[in-house]
């Protein structure tokens, strides 16, 4: 089981160091590939775990999904995709703060949480779908259905801030006449700029 | 929980093991494949070779666009039935084993049913439809 262990450790280091690449790299675009990197590591990571499930879902949800969101999030935004030194801000060092924080959260939950725990691989059922099936629905059947609130919740957000029948701002008008987002190049300079 | 811990997780690494074999050899692959022809192509770039191909017009302006607020929408259906369809593997496997039958049913539709009102929503916003 050792090779095992170097892998996670391998994987490990790759997740923090695209982490790191995320939230320090000039291109907005280039921190969501990144991203990509960090999210496929821990996918490893569970993989190495034996949570084989878990480790499917992190690739078919956020790696496939939740990335592409990301993706069309920054090109809905006027928020330059190009590389830009404004995207520096002077809010660098709170920002640093707040992360050490929430990372000090985590950290003391985990060890007050887990601090004992041992998986043994060699032993451990492996998290195929059938495990997790039926952890889902014989003990966390609540949480499962409040998903299915806050997945509706989202949708219903996204559907009303996205709607083009109510043009409360003048960008809105400006931007519904652009009906093709690639019609030519002119267009496209023009809506960037 | 359906099956008694596994005695040794062996066959476990094993198959992956054979998964992480084919994508190596794929990465390999493509890596050969790319380099060789780098080794063997003659190089002579000009400016005009170097400009990005976009239907034999020359491209103006930069590549990077912003995109319409309603494209967000399908990105975000996406995710939804994506979430959706993950829960449903769980529950295939489960639903009919002793133990589970008509709750874990019904627990599965209320879930669905949940999604479909969002669904109705957005088509009776008129977000289904292309325009």
């Amino acid at each position: 089981m050792s090779t095992v262990r170097v892998l996670f450790v391998l994987l490990g280091a790759v997740a923090v160091g695209s982490a790191l690449l995320v939230v320090t790299t000039r291109q907005i675009v280039h921190a969501a590939l990144w991203l990509v990197v960090t999210l496929g590591a821990l996918a490893g990571c569970f993989l190495l775990l034996t949570a084989e499930f878990v480790a499917w879902v992190q690739v078919l949800i956020y790696v496939g999904a939740v990335v592409v969101l990301l993706l069309f999030a920054l090109m809905l935004t006027r928020a330059p995709t190009r590389p830009d030194p404004a995207a520096r801000t002077p809010n660098a060092w709170f920002a640093a703060v707040v992360a050490a924080a929430v990372a000090g959260v985590l950290v003391t939950t985990l060890v007050a949480g887990f601090s004992g725990a041992v998986i043994d691989l060699d032993r451990a059922e492996i998290g195929g779908a059938r495990v997790t099936g039926g952890a889902v629905f014989s003990t966390w059947v609540l949480p499962f259905e409040v998903l299915s609130v806050l997945l509706l919740a989202a949708l219903v957000g996204a559907i009303v801030l996205s709607r083009r029948d109510v043009p409360n701002r003048p960008r809105d008008a400006e931007a519904a006449r652009d009906t093709e987002p690639a019609r030519d190049a002119d267009d496209r300079e023009r809506s960037s700029s | 929980m359906n099956g008694m811990a596994q005695p040794d997780n062996a066959s476990y690494y094993a198959t992956y093991t054979t998964v992480l074999t084919v994508i190596l050899v794929g990465v390999a692959f493509a890596a050969a494949a790319f380099g060789a022809n780098r080794l063997l192509r003659p190089t002579r770039p000009t400016r005009e070779k170097l400009l990005t191909y976009e239907s034999g017009v020359d491209p103006v302006g930069e590549g990077w666009a912003q995109t319409h607020v309603r494209y967000y929408v399908f990105a975000y259906l996406y995710v939804v039935f994506a979430v959706d369809a993950i829960y449903l593997f769980p529950w295939a496997t489960v639903f009919a084993a002793p133990g589970f039958g008509w709750v874990t049913l019904v627990e599965m539709f209320v879930f669905l049913g949940f999604i479909a009102v969002g669904l109705l929503y957005a088509w009776r916003k008129g977000v289904l439809t292309w325009t």
